[in-house]
């Protein structure tokens, strides 16, 4: 849908522009005379609140930057500075550490409704791609920002992803060192990371403006899937979806301002709050709940990879989870290659919309449960654990019984005390841990995109789909009337 | 080239492979400091050796010392922790190791460890675990006696650093890294 330009300058001062840099035109084209289809619904709100999440980073992360300290000895107290010196610091910190999961809760959603729309297929392949790289990008941002605060969660998080690279065969210690500027997390890493932290934001930024501009190619896509076939379909940009986008904005804005006044700590960890201790690791190291659902992964990765009943093993298995991890991501950049199928929307896809609502959501949101959890967390659990004790007394075989390994350790050492040759062995129940929930889900996150995806494209049969965007908006009468016509 | 007649190398053809070359390269040997700046710095390098007195530790307890902005375990061990860590079948272990590789074997009481756990990096806890040795909190690990990995995630035991006692002093003091 990249059109021919309306926009007519008016007042002398525009056409003096418009010859020189038209901006104004670019602008005018892009958000104010941009043919959009009539049917976006909600879903299609979150790139404007996306964007408004990227400037209010932006805008709260600078501010707090004039009163940070990036040094291993001063960057916790500088946080308590702001938090309870600095004017209006409190508010403009919790603003920006809420901003962050506020910003990831829109992308999900965001990049969830690609999934469910079909708008990563073509054309929109770049697009996506280009979408999926922000994601990346955040991502990283996200991570060096929580290592800012330098709190136990900030170091200890700090501290384990660090260690995934030092997972790589060979190369992985120089390239571990060669990132933290030292052999632990330290003043060089945090100094390194808040330097990142402040430049990636930019970056993405400029990713957003090559998102935008794939996007004007061709067009949005809406959730039928079907294309806009002409002016019939479409409406200006301005007023009918500024005023949508704004009104969405709003909602937004009043749950991110119910997490800031009433609830900054929510989505936070209390560990962090405590200054980083590098001899001492809290009893629960947890990333924060965006990234979740891929340490998840990572961490239900507990077997080398390798022939089996033999000792030879291609990968082990922490250098596996690491792969795992990130393949889970680059999973997502080749999806318009694995869609196999013709309709774009699952509105028209039953089979699909089945998998990707009952099981592929739930999968998301399980992993993130899992990645919250101690992997030996015990869900569920068959017997009891046992501990006997065997000894001949004369010629008989005798076995006691216990419910703990201290009350049958005692018993046999009185046993051989006296001289009585015993024999010990456990009695293990079945027990389902988190961690194999974690594989279970593992396996669903990548059998959705590598197996159903490619296979469920080819079976399934679509459901009738309107002729048009139009007729799909319209009510049954009055489109047949318009078809009539 | 458009716009030039010649079929030649001509001076301008000259002039764009040699500013080409110049600028591949002066990129290439920028991009070598831009990188290296960001490996350990000379003075993180300079505090790779410590030294501590560790005639003082009680039979049976352990210190923490830091060692390269990491933990580094020197545990007094008790007879008991000997006699367990020497009782296990060492060759069917995931990271098969036998105690006394681990040790100075004219003080197996002494065992010194650098406190990061083999799998990513949190500090192990003293005294805990199935088998009386270090447990990890993070995501479970185990570690026996001597500091090998029994249960649990991490692929190796506990790394041992390069440590000796320093001369003449009586082996009281010992000098890690
Ligand atoms: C993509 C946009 C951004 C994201 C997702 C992001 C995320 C984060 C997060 C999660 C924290 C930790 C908050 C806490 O728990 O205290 C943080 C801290 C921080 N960020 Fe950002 N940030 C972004 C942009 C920026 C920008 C552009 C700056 C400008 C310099 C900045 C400066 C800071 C500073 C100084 C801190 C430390 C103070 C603190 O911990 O509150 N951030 N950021
Ligand atoms: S870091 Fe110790 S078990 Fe994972």
């Amino acid at each position: 849908m990249a059109h021919e330009s309306t926009y007519q300058p008016q007042a002398g001062i525009e056409k003096w522009m418009d010859d020189r840099l038209p901006v104004m035109r670019l602008v005018h084209d892009s958000f104010v005379d941009f043919p959009t289809p009539k049917n976006l619904n909600y879903w299609y709100t979150f790139g404007g609140i996306l964007t408004f999440c990227l400037v209010a980073q932006i805008a709260t992360g600078i501010t707090l930057a004039m009163h940070y300290v990036a040094n291993d000895t001063m960057a916790f107290a500088s946080v308590e500075h702001i938090m309870r010196d600095v004017n209006f610091g409190w508010l403009i910190r919790y603003s920006h550490a809420v901003g962050a999961s506020m910003f990831f809760l829109a992308v999900y959603l965001h990049m969830f409704r690609g999934m469910y729309y079909g708008s990563y297929k073509a054309p929109r392949e770049v697009l996506w791609i280009l979408g999926c790289i922000i994601f990346l990008l955040m991502m990283a941002t996200g991570f060096m920002g929580y290592v800012l605060p330098w709190g136990q969660m900030s170091f200890w998080g700090a501290t384990v992803i660090t260690s995934l690279f030092g997972a790589i065969p060979i190369i992985g210690d120089p390239i571990q060192q060669w990132m933290l500027g030292g052999f632990a997390v330290g003043n060089p890493a945090l100094n390194r990371f808040f330097s990142l932290h402040y430049l990636l934001p930019f970056v993405i930024f400029g990713m957003v403006v090559l998102h935008v501009w794939a996007l004007h190619v061709p067009g949005n896509n809406n959730p039928t899937g079907i294309d806009a076939k002409g002016p019939q379909d479409t409406v200006p940009f301005h007023p009918y979806y500024t005023v949508k986008d704004a009104f969405g904005l709003v909602i937004f804005m009043l749950i991110f301002a119910g997490f800031v006044f009433f609830a900054p700590n929510a989505l936070g960890h209390p560990d962090n709050y405590i200054p980083a201790n590098n001899l001492v690791t809290p009893a629960h190291i947890v990333p924060e709940w965006y990234l979740l659902p891929f340490y998840a992964i990572l961490r239900s990765i507990t077997f080398d990879f390798g022939i089996p009943f033999t000792d030879i093993i291609f990968i082990k298995a922490k250098f596996l989870g690491v792969i795992a991890m990130f393949a889970s991501i680059g999973v997502l950049f080749v999806l318009p290659w694995l869609d196999t199928s013709k309709v774009r929307s699952m509105r028209y896809r039953p089979i699909m919309r089945f998998f990707f609502l009952i099981i592929f959501l739930p999968a998301c949101v399980g992993l993130g449960w899992v990645g919250a959890e101690t992997p030996a967390k015990v869900l569920y659990q068959q017997g009891e654990f046992t501990y006997y004790a065997d000894y001949f007394e004369g010629e008989e075989l005798t076995t006691l019984t216990y419910d703990t390994a201290e009350e049958r350790d005692h018993a046999v050492e009185s046993l051989v005390a006296v001289g009585t040759e015993v024999e010990i062995r456990d009695g293990t129940p079945f027990q389902f841990q988190m961690v194999h929930l974690g594989l279970i889900l593992t396996i669903v996150y990548f059998a959705y995109f590598i197996i159903i995806m490619p296979l469920v494209g080819i079976i399934e049969t679509p459901r009738p789909m309107p002729a048009s965007i139009a007729e799909s908006v319209l009510p049954r009468s009055s489109a047949s009337a318009a078809a009539a016509e | 080239m458009s716009g030039s007649e010649t079929t030649h190398p001509d001076r301008r053809d000259f002039l764009f492979i040699a500013s080409g070359a110049f600028g591949a390269v002066a990129t290439g040997a920028m991009a070598i400091p831009l990188i290296d700046q960001m490996n350990a710095s000379r003075d993180t390098l300079a505090v790779a050796q410590i030294r501590v007195d560790v005639s003082q530790i009680p039979d049976g307890q352990q210190v923490t010392v830091e060692w390269r902005g990491k933990p580094v375990f020197i545990r007094h061990r008790s007879a008991r922790d000997i006699e367990e860590a020497r009782e296990v079948d060492w060759e069917r272990l995931r990271d098969p190791q036998p105690d006394e590789a681990r040790i100075n074997p004219e003080h197996p009481e002494l065992l010194v460890m650098v406190g990061v756990c083999t799998h990513l990096g949190c500090v192990p806890l003293a005294d805990q675990g199935d088998y009386n040795g270090w447990f990890c909190p993070c995501h479970g690990s185990h570690y026996d006696t001597a500091g090998r990995i029994r249960k649990g995630p991490a692929p190796e035991n506990l790394a041992v650093p390069e440590w000796v006692f320093v001369d003449g002093s009586d082996d009281a003091v010992i000098e890690i890294g």
